[in-house]
Protein backbone atom coordinates (compact mmCIF):
# COMPACT_ATOMS: atom_id res chain seq x y z
CA UNK A 1 0.00 0.00 0.00
CA UNK A 2 1.34 3.74 -0.77
CA UNK A 3 1.49 5.81 2.09
CA UNK A 4 -0.27 8.78 1.38
CA UNK A 5 -0.33 12.24 2.63
CA UNK A 6 -2.97 10.86 4.99
CA UNK A 7 -0.92 8.27 6.67
CA UNK A 8 1.51 11.52 8.02
CA UNK A 9 -1.30 13.21 8.98
CA UNK A 10 -3.06 10.31 11.02
CA UNK A 11 -0.06 10.03 12.85
CA UNK A 12 0.19 13.76 13.63
CA UNK A 13 -3.34 13.56 14.94
CA UNK A 14 -2.32 11.14 17.40
CA UNK A 15 0.92 12.39 18.26
CA UNK A 16 -1.12 16.05 18.46
CA UNK A 17 -4.18 13.90 21.05
CA UNK A 18 -1.20 12.71 22.83
CA UNK A 19 0.11 16.07 24.20
CA UNK A 20 -3.37 17.61 24.60
CA UNK A 21 -4.26 14.33 26.50
CA UNK A 22 -0.47 14.35 28.74
CA UNK A 23 -2.18 17.86 30.03
CA UNK A 24 -5.22 16.40 31.42
CA UNK A 25 -3.37 13.25 33.01
CA UNK A 26 -0.64 15.53 34.73
CA UNK A 27 -2.16 18.00 36.22
CA UNK A 28 0.63 18.31 38.88
CA UNK A 29 3.52 18.14 37.37
CA UNK A 30 4.58 21.34 35.34
CA UNK A 31 7.60 19.62 33.57
CA UNK A 32 5.65 16.74 31.95
CA UNK A 33 3.44 19.38 31.01
CA UNK A 34 5.92 21.81 28.80
CA UNK A 35 7.21 17.97 27.50
CA UNK A 36 3.41 17.92 26.09
CA UNK A 37 3.95 20.89 24.77
CA UNK A 38 6.53 19.74 23.34
CA UNK A 39 4.79 17.03 21.54
CA UNK A 40 2.22 18.97 19.93
CA UNK A 41 4.34 21.24 18.53
CA UNK A 42 6.25 18.35 17.27
CA UNK A 43 2.81 17.08 15.64
CA UNK A 44 2.54 20.57 14.33
CA UNK A 45 5.76 19.92 12.61
CA UNK A 46 4.79 16.37 10.89
CA UNK A 47 1.68 18.23 9.26
CA UNK A 48 3.83 20.74 8.07
CA UNK A 49 6.61 19.28 6.78
CA UNK A 50 3.85 15.96 5.05
CA UNK A 51 1.83 18.99 3.38
CA UNK A 52 5.19 20.45 2.39
CA UNK A 53 6.38 17.14 0.50
CA UNK A 54 3.38 16.14 -1.02
CA UNK A 55 2.33 19.48 -2.51
CA UNK A 56 6.29 20.00 -3.59
CA UNK A 57 6.50 23.85 -1.68
CA UNK A 58 9.09 24.79 0.28
CA UNK A 59 7.08 26.77 2.18
CA UNK A 60 5.96 24.41 4.98
CA UNK A 61 9.82 23.32 5.73
CA UNK A 62 10.82 27.08 6.32
CA UNK A 63 7.87 27.37 8.83
CA UNK A 64 8.49 23.76 10.42
CA UNK A 65 12.08 25.67 11.01
CA UNK A 66 10.49 28.84 12.81
CA UNK A 67 8.21 26.02 14.42
CA UNK A 68 11.62 24.58 15.99
CA UNK A 69 12.86 28.15 16.46
CA UNK A 70 10.25 29.06 18.76
CA UNK A 71 9.61 26.07 20.29
CA UNK A 72 13.35 25.62 21.52
CA UNK A 73 13.02 29.14 23.28
CA UNK A 74 9.69 28.34 24.91
CA UNK A 75 11.08 25.28 26.45
CA UNK A 76 14.76 27.50 27.08
CA UNK A 77 11.68 30.20 29.12
CA UNK A 78 9.36 27.53 30.49
CA UNK A 79 12.28 25.51 32.53
CA UNK A 80 13.65 29.25 33.19
CA UNK A 81 10.03 30.27 34.77
CA UNK A 82 10.30 26.58 36.52
CA UNK A 83 13.58 27.26 38.10
CA UNK A 84 12.91 30.11 39.64
CA UNK A 85 9.57 29.17 40.53
CA UNK A 86 10.92 26.20 42.69
CA UNK A 87 13.60 27.92 43.96
CA UNK A 88 11.11 30.35 45.48
CA UNK A 89 8.59 27.82 46.48
CA UNK A 90 10.78 24.35 46.78
CA UNK A 91 7.77 22.75 44.74
CA UNK A 92 6.37 22.93 41.29
CA UNK A 93 2.71 21.64 41.66
CA UNK A 94 0.97 23.45 39.12
CA UNK A 95 -2.63 23.31 41.24
CA UNK A 96 -0.40 25.64 44.19
CA UNK A 97 0.61 28.36 41.46
CA UNK A 98 -1.99 30.73 42.46
CA UNK A 99 0.22 33.15 43.88
CA UNK A 100 -0.03 35.47 41.24
CA UNK A 101 -3.88 35.76 40.77
CA UNK A 102 -3.83 39.68 41.94
CA UNK B 1 4.74 -4.58 1.70
CA UNK B 2 7.60 -1.94 -0.05
CA UNK B 3 10.45 -0.69 2.08
CA UNK B 4 9.35 2.50 2.42
CA UNK B 5 6.05 1.49 3.66
CA UNK B 6 7.85 -0.64 6.08
CA UNK B 7 9.90 2.26 7.38
CA UNK B 8 6.68 4.30 7.84
CA UNK B 9 4.83 2.32 9.73
CA UNK B 10 7.96 1.35 11.90
CA UNK B 11 9.06 4.83 12.78
CA UNK B 12 5.32 6.28 13.15
CA UNK B 13 4.45 3.48 15.45
CA UNK B 14 7.73 4.31 17.62
CA UNK B 15 6.31 7.16 17.86
CA UNK B 16 3.09 7.25 18.85
CA UNK B 17 4.08 4.64 21.53
CA UNK B 18 7.09 6.97 22.84
CA UNK B 19 4.68 10.09 22.76
CA UNK B 20 2.71 7.93 25.19
CA UNK B 21 4.63 6.85 27.12
CA UNK B 22 6.12 10.43 27.80
CA UNK B 23 2.70 11.30 29.21
CA UNK B 24 2.42 7.68 31.04
CA UNK B 25 5.68 6.91 32.64
CA UNK B 26 6.23 6.92 36.26
CA UNK B 27 9.48 8.49 36.43
CA UNK B 28 9.96 11.97 34.55
CA UNK B 29 13.49 11.14 33.73
CA UNK B 30 12.16 8.22 31.41
CA UNK B 31 9.51 10.55 30.43
CA UNK B 32 12.77 12.32 29.07
CA UNK B 33 14.05 9.52 27.15
CA UNK B 34 10.93 8.51 25.82
CA UNK B 35 10.86 12.12 24.24
CA UNK B 36 14.19 12.08 23.03
CA UNK B 37 13.11 8.43 21.51
CA UNK B 38 10.29 10.06 19.62
CA UNK B 39 12.16 13.37 18.33
CA UNK B 40 14.31 10.84 17.17
CA UNK B 41 11.66 9.40 14.83
CA UNK B 42 10.00 12.30 13.67
CA UNK B 43 13.31 12.93 12.04
CA UNK B 44 13.23 9.43 10.35
CA UNK B 45 9.59 10.30 9.57
CA UNK B 46 11.31 13.95 8.05
CA UNK B 47 13.50 11.68 5.97
CA UNK B 48 11.21 9.68 4.23
CA UNK B 49 8.99 12.64 3.44
CA UNK B 50 12.83 13.99 1.53
CA UNK B 51 13.47 17.12 4.06
CA UNK B 52 16.55 15.66 5.15
CA UNK B 53 17.87 19.34 6.60
CA UNK B 54 14.97 19.68 8.90
CA UNK B 55 15.22 16.07 10.20
CA UNK B 56 19.01 17.03 11.18
CA UNK B 57 18.29 20.03 12.37
CA UNK B 58 15.29 18.39 14.61
CA UNK B 59 18.06 15.80 16.18
CA UNK B 60 20.20 18.99 16.64
CA UNK B 61 18.06 21.10 18.78
CA UNK B 62 15.45 18.93 20.11
CA UNK B 63 17.86 15.88 20.91
CA UNK B 64 20.97 18.13 21.63
CA UNK B 65 19.41 20.86 23.49
CA UNK B 66 16.02 21.25 24.61
CA UNK B 67 15.77 17.46 25.74
CA UNK B 68 19.08 17.73 27.40
CA UNK B 69 17.93 20.95 29.48
CA UNK B 70 14.35 19.07 30.04
CA UNK B 71 16.97 16.45 31.75
CA UNK B 72 18.82 18.86 33.74
CA UNK B 73 16.08 20.49 35.11
CA UNK B 74 14.27 17.22 36.16
CA UNK B 75 17.53 16.10 37.46
CA UNK B 76 18.24 19.35 39.33
CA UNK B 77 15.14 20.25 41.11
CA UNK B 78 14.87 17.80 44.32
CA UNK B 79 11.09 16.81 44.32
CA UNK B 80 9.34 14.21 45.07
CA UNK B 81 7.62 12.89 42.14
CA UNK B 82 5.39 10.18 42.88
CA UNK B 83 3.41 12.91 45.43
CA UNK B 84 3.28 14.47 42.00
CA UNK B 85 0.92 11.42 40.42
CA UNK B 86 -1.76 11.60 43.17
CA UNK B 87 -4.67 12.35 41.30
CA UNK B 88 -3.29 10.98 38.41
CA UNK B 89 -6.32 8.55 38.00
CA UNK B 90 -8.65 11.26 38.98
CA UNK B 91 -7.93 13.20 36.02
CA UNK B 92 -8.10 10.22 33.71
CA UNK B 93 -11.72 9.85 32.13
CA UNK B 94 -12.13 13.60 31.58
CA UNK B 95 -8.78 13.96 29.99
CA UNK B 96 -9.29 10.61 28.17
CA UNK B 97 -12.94 11.91 26.84
CA UNK B 98 -11.41 14.95 25.66
CA UNK B 99 -8.30 13.00 24.13
CA UNK B 100 -10.92 11.25 22.04
CA UNK B 101 -13.31 14.00 20.93
CA UNK B 102 -10.15 15.97 19.91
CA UNK B 103 -8.58 12.75 18.14
CA UNK B 104 -11.95 12.01 16.68
CA UNK B 105 -12.63 15.31 14.97
CA UNK B 106 -8.84 15.35 13.90
CA UNK B 107 -9.64 12.17 11.81
CA UNK B 108 -12.87 12.83 10.47
CA UNK B 109 -11.29 16.35 9.06
CA UNK B 110 -8.55 13.92 7.78
CA UNK B 111 -11.19 11.35 6.05
CA UNK B 112 -12.99 13.54 4.10
CA UNK B 113 -10.53 16.49 3.50
CA UNK B 114 -9.51 17.25 -0.20
CA UNK B 115 -6.49 19.42 -1.87
CA UNK B 116 -8.25 21.47 -3.88
CA UNK B 117 -7.15 20.93 -7.41
CA UNK B 118 -6.13 24.88 -7.99
CA UNK B 119 -3.48 24.78 -5.39
CA UNK B 120 -1.66 21.09 -6.35
CA UNK B 121 -0.21 23.19 -8.89
CA UNK B 122 0.73 26.47 -7.78
CA UNK B 123 3.06 26.05 -5.15
CA UNK B 124 4.34 29.01 -3.16
CA UNK B 125 7.82 28.52 -3.16
CA UNK B 126 8.54 25.62 -5.83
CA UNK B 127 11.09 22.97 -4.93
CA UNK B 128 13.96 22.69 -7.56
CA UNK B 129 13.93 19.75 -8.81
CA UNK B 130 18.01 19.96 -9.48
CA UNK B 131 19.11 21.36 -5.71
CA UNK B 132 18.96 18.78 -2.18
CA UNK B 133 17.05 19.69 0.30
CA UNK B 134 19.54 21.89 2.02
CA UNK B 135 20.35 24.01 -0.62
CA UNK B 136 16.78 24.73 -1.72
CA UNK B 137 15.93 25.92 1.98
CA UNK B 138 18.82 28.15 1.94
CA UNK B 139 18.08 29.34 -1.25
CA UNK B 140 14.48 30.76 -0.04
CA UNK B 141 14.93 31.10 3.57
CA UNK B 142 18.00 33.90 3.11
CA UNK B 143 15.78 35.42 0.76
CA UNK B 144 12.40 35.15 0.28
CA UNK B 145 11.80 34.56 4.50
CA UNK B 146 15.05 36.95 5.08
CA UNK B 147 12.64 39.06 7.86
CA UNK B 148 11.19 36.12 9.12
CA UNK B 149 14.57 34.50 9.42
CA UNK B 150 16.01 37.55 11.60
CA UNK B 151 12.80 38.35 13.55
CA UNK B 152 13.31 34.16 14.47
CA UNK B 153 16.84 35.04 15.17
CA UNK B 154 15.25 37.92 17.92
CA UNK B 155 13.38 35.33 19.50
CA UNK B 156 16.07 33.48 20.45
CA UNK B 157 17.93 36.35 21.21
CA UNK B 158 14.92 37.28 23.57
CA UNK B 159 14.66 33.60 24.79
CA UNK B 160 17.97 33.61 26.12
CA UNK B 161 18.07 37.35 27.31
CA UNK B 162 15.09 36.30 29.14
CA UNK B 163 16.27 32.96 30.69
CA UNK B 164 19.53 34.95 31.93
CA UNK B 165 17.60 37.45 33.72
CA UNK B 166 15.17 34.63 35.18
CA UNK B 167 18.06 32.98 36.70
CA UNK B 168 20.28 34.74 37.23
CA UNK B 169 20.72 35.43 41.28
CA UNK B 170 23.10 37.37 43.29
CA UNK B 171 23.91 35.23 46.40
CA UNK B 172 24.58 36.66 49.86
CA UNK B 173 28.15 35.97 51.50
CA UNK B 174 30.08 34.66 48.51
CA UNK B 175 33.10 36.61 48.62
CA UNK B 176 34.99 37.50 45.07
CA UNK B 177 38.19 38.90 43.99
CA UNK B 178 38.02 42.71 43.15
CA UNK B 179 41.27 43.73 41.26
CA UNK B 180 41.27 46.91 40.87
CA UNK B 181 40.42 47.57 44.78
CA UNK B 182 43.36 45.06 45.36
CA UNK B 183 45.83 47.68 43.00
CA UNK B 184 44.44 50.62 45.18
CA UNK B 185 45.71 49.37 48.74
CA UNK B 186 48.68 51.50 49.70
CA UNK B 187 51.32 50.51 52.35
CA UNK B 188 49.43 53.31 54.89
CA UNK B 189 46.07 51.30 54.69
CA UNK B 190 46.97 48.30 54.99
CA UNK B 191 50.09 48.25 57.36
CA UNK B 192 50.36 49.09 60.83
CA UNK B 193 53.40 49.51 62.51
CA UNK B 194 53.91 48.96 66.20
CA UNK B 195 56.06 49.74 68.60
CA UNK B 196 56.79 46.84 70.94
CA UNK B 197 58.46 47.00 73.84
CA UNK B 198 61.37 44.42 74.78
CA UNK B 199 60.14 41.91 76.66
CA UNK B 200 56.13 42.13 76.43
CA UNK B 201 54.22 41.32 73.85
CA UNK B 202 50.96 42.92 72.31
Amino acid sequence: MEIGLGHYLIVSALLFTMGIFGIFLNRKNVIIILMSIELMLLAVNINFVAFSSFLNDLAGQVFAMFVLTVAAAEAAIGLAILVVYFRNRGNIEVEQINQMQG
Amino acid sequence: MSLTALAFYLFASITVFSGFMVIASKNPVHSVLFLILAFFNASGLFLLLGAEFLAMLLIIIYVGAVAVLFLFVVMMLDINYTEMREGFLQYLPIGALIGLIVLVELIMVVGVWQVAPEIIGTPAVAAAPDLTNTEALGAVLYTQYIYAFQAAGIVLLIAMIGAIVLTLRTREGVKRQNISQQNRRTPQTAIEIKKVKVGEGL
